[in-house]
């Protein structure tokens, strides 16, 4: 159990933070909000190339660097104090989990060394009507056609979806979920990006109509492998947030300490005091929630998914009370375009959405724990 | 996941866990999870628990072994509260002296004051009382005006105490007093002496709280005498001594209170299970709020504990200076929330019924928890001290 970190990985925090300060300033947020592709290649490509961070956590043998979760939290941590738009959750964390969890040693050998390069994009297309992941949800259908499967259906807030040159689909056979491997773009494949609020953050509906797809694993596990998937998903999403809230306290209090009011720093006055101390402690304890999920992920202990449920919620809620404070804090700037403060609020919404509500985490963990 | 027991420890560990498991029987294993560090139900079964502790050599377990201490270090001070916690034993009595004097004494104290009291706090021979607040001096605790005036051979003390948490059952008080009579002097002037209770001129009468219990009592010193040595840290350091001792915090007590609580959450969503408001939206929500709550506090303890536990991590100085300072704004606000729903989980009988069960169980939770945001620095107070000294807000 790693609950604090090692030397080993906060080195890996520095070179990460040096990474992001060159190429993810505000600045180059704002610019990839408004770009078609939503983050910058270039980056990218720098990012695999000058840290491996695509590989962390895939084996060596697939041309990774044989990490772990705890390491990846620790990059996760960081890109989310920046708001960094490169798709590190679809394809460094769900994409590469999905393939080493699904026991096909064929479609690991055939995409990882690619993933670990960052020369390919992937995703993972699970929901449809609810932003929660749920096996009874799943209605994306497919048929055998000889050695290939036939897709057809519609997947909804798919992370990346438009930009993504794979797609690791769960869809329903026979036998019950499973997972389908497309190489984007394809026949039969419609991708409509979606009008989203966190620009930061891309998603698109992806509609398959006899889409030519690859079963990866066996027929029917498809679920076996999400469930533990998604515990890393929103583990991962816990660690962003508290790297982003902690951003967000951080320059608020650095405003409050210099801004004048009255002839002295709004910061001096308890009414905002007093808000500043609950935020430290929320966002401490979000850290402690994030850190033990990914120390129980990395482990793989019994309560992961407890753990990672109660980081989802915890961390969400931290994160939005904390960016919702501080465009309060900020008085008419924090309500402009130009300030910063709302792309930190929109990504706090936007990931309290993602892999379901509080509300809906609250109640797995209901039945993880036995209230019925 | 659990704490992390290095290999070098574990035999200690099982040694706390065997003679717990041996002594805690009969008339103390059914006041199992009895009173807390403010609470002083079934004070006689815990007087005699304690000096069972004492005969077993588990108290003062990092004080030196020439005051009757063991000598050990942070680790096993930390895995023993662990275990004590989980053992559900009876919550000790004398934890004003054990906890706060006791290290103040042994980073203030003169020889002499270590050799006079230290053991006599490990043989449950003598409990102590803290004499700081005053009607006048809460939050403003330098504002105190109890003056000690010395004479040739001792203080001759006059002044009010209050809020003194089982000052009732003290046989001395550590009294932050006036020495300097110059009020403009406020943190200069103050020392602290140790008085004895048993004396004409010190009057100890008990305050009966909102649940109508006596933890606390008001202190009145009316030419109460105590010998001129009996000054801790020196005249007029009463303040920096005062500091230090509120300081003392252990990361090793987070544990047992957070294990506390987790044990009422878990009963309280038994309770809703067999009442079947568990299936209540809105309570069913609430009890995995609660259940959220006692968990995220638990993996900061787990935090702050290996970070004190872990040489390198203490020099970068990462998890503990911010999770200590608020853990106790966490949870005073966490339990008081889990006291008005252990009131929606029982329902009518918790407030109008009760008697002896575990509706009553819950009415004192409800009651109880409201004195917690404000002993100990009020929620406003730690609101100002993680403001000001953690986030560095200015003062003005």
């Amino acid at each position: 159990m790693a609950l604090i970190t090692t030397d080993e990985q906060e080195a890996l925090r520095d070179v990460m933070r040096a990474f992001l300060r060159k190429y993810s300033a505000e600045a180059d947020v704002r610019a990839q909000m408004d770009s078609d592709r939503g983050f910058d290649v270039q980056a990218w490509e720098t990012a695999a190339e000058q840290i491996g961070m695509q590989a962390l956590a895939i084996p060596e043998e697939l041309g990774g660097a044989g990490y772990g979760f705890d390491e990846l939290a620790v990059v996760l941590e960081e890109a989310g104090r920046t708001l960094f738009t490169g798709p590190v959750l679809p394809s460094v964390v769900l994409a590469p989990a999905v393939l080493l969890l699904s026991g096909d040693t064929g479609a690991r050998e055939r995409y990882l060394p690619s993933l670990a390069d960052g020369s390919r994009i992937a995703t993972v297309a699970v929901s449809e009507d609810t932003a929660m992941w749920s096996e009874t949800d799943i209605t994306v259908s497919a048929t055998r056609d000889g050695d290939d499967w036939l897709l057809t259906g519609t997947k909804r807030y798919v992370l990346s979806g438009a930009q993504a040159d794979l797609v690791l689909v769960a869809a329903r056979t026979g036998a019950g979920v499973s997972l389908f491997a497309i190489e984007s773009p394809a026949t039969g494949l419609t991708i409509e990006p979606l009008p989203v609020m966190d620009l930061t953050r891309r998603l698109a509906s992806l509609t398959f109509d006899r889409c030519r797809a690859v079963l990866i694993g066996e027929d029917g596990t498809g679920w076996i492998t999400l469930s533990q998937v998604f515990d890393q998903a929103i583990a991962a999403l816990a660690c962003e947030q508290v790297g982003a809230a902690a951003a967000v306290l951080e320059f608020t209090v650095d405003y409050l300490k210099v801004r004048q009011q009255f002839g002295r720093p709004i910061g001096s006055f308890q009414a905002i005091k007093h808000r500043c101390a609950d935020m430290l402690v929320e966002l401490e304890s979000a850290r402690s929630a994030a850190a033990y999920a990914s120390a129980a992920i990395a482990a793989g202990a019994d309560d992961a998914s407890v753990a990672a449920s109660i980081a989802k919620v915890y961390c969400s809620q931290a994160f939005y009370h904390i960016a919702a404070e501080s465009i309060q804090m900020h008085g008419g700037i924090g309500f402009t375009w130009e300030h910063p403060a709302h792309l930190y609020f929109k990504r706090a919404k936007s990931g309290e959405v993602l892999f379901g509500s509080p509300a809906s985490h609250r109640e797995r963990i209901a039945q993880l724990i036995g209230m019925n | 996941m659990d704490i992390d027991i290095a290999p070098e420890h574990t035999d200690f560990r099982d040694e706390v866990r065997t003679w717990l498991s041996e002594h805690l029987a009969g008339e103390f294993a059914e006041h199992r999870g009895i009173g807390s560090p403010t609470d002083d139900a079934a004070w006689d079964v815990r007087v005699e628990w304690e000096r069972e502790l004492s005969a077993g050599n588990w108290l003062g377990l990092t004080w030196p072994r020439e005051y009757g201490g063991r000598g050990l270090g942070m680790a096993e001070e930390i895995i023993f509260e662990y275990e004590y916690a989980r053992s559900a034993a009876p919550a000790r009595v004398n934890t004003q002296a054990l906890d706060l004097l006791g290290p103040t004494l042994l980073a203030f104290g003169t020889e002499e004051h270590k050799q006079r009291f230290l053991p006599k706090i490990l043989a449950v021979e003598e409990m102590w009382g803290q004499g700081f607040s005053e009607p006048g001096a809460g939050s403003d605790l330098a504002a105190v005006r109890t003056k000690a005036v010395a004479d040739d051979d001792s203080w001759h003390i006059d002044g009010q105490k209050v809020w003194t948490t089982f000052g009732h059952h003290a046989d001395w008080l550590y009294v932050l007093c006036r020495t300097d009579p110059d009020v403009a002097l406020r943190h200069r002037g103050l020392s602290l002496l140790l008085v004895e209770v048993h004396q004409p001129g010190v009057d100890v009468r008990p305050i009966e709280n909102l649940a109508r219990s006596t933890e606390f009592s008001e202190c009145f010193f009316n030419d109460a005498r105590t010998p001129a040595d009996m000054v801790v840290g020196g005249v007029g350091n009463g303040w920096r001594v005062v500091m230090a001792t509120l300081g003392m915090e252990r990361g090793s007590a987070l544990m047992p209170m957070q294990l506390a609580m987790q044990r009422e959450v878990t009963d309280m969503i038994d309770a809703a299970k067999t009442s079947g408001i568990v299936d209540d939206p809105l309570i069913r929500q609430r009890l995995v709020d609660a259940y959220i709550g006692v968990n995220v506090m638990r993996s900061s303890n787990l935090r702050v504990v290996a970070d004190l536990l872990d040489d390198t991590a203490a020099e970068r100085g990462t998890a503990t200076t911010a999770s200590a300072n608020g853990s106790k704004l966490f949870a005073s606000l966490h339990h008081q929330l889990m006291g008005e729903l252990a009131l929606d989980v029982y329902g009518a009988e918790a407030v109008y019924g009760a008697g002896d069960g575990p509706a009553a169980a819950a009415r004192k939770l409800f009651l109880l928890s409201r004195a917690e945001t404000i002993y100990g620095g009020t929620s406003e107070i730690q609101r100002n001290i993680i403001a000001e000294r953690v986030l560095g807000l200015p003062r003005v």
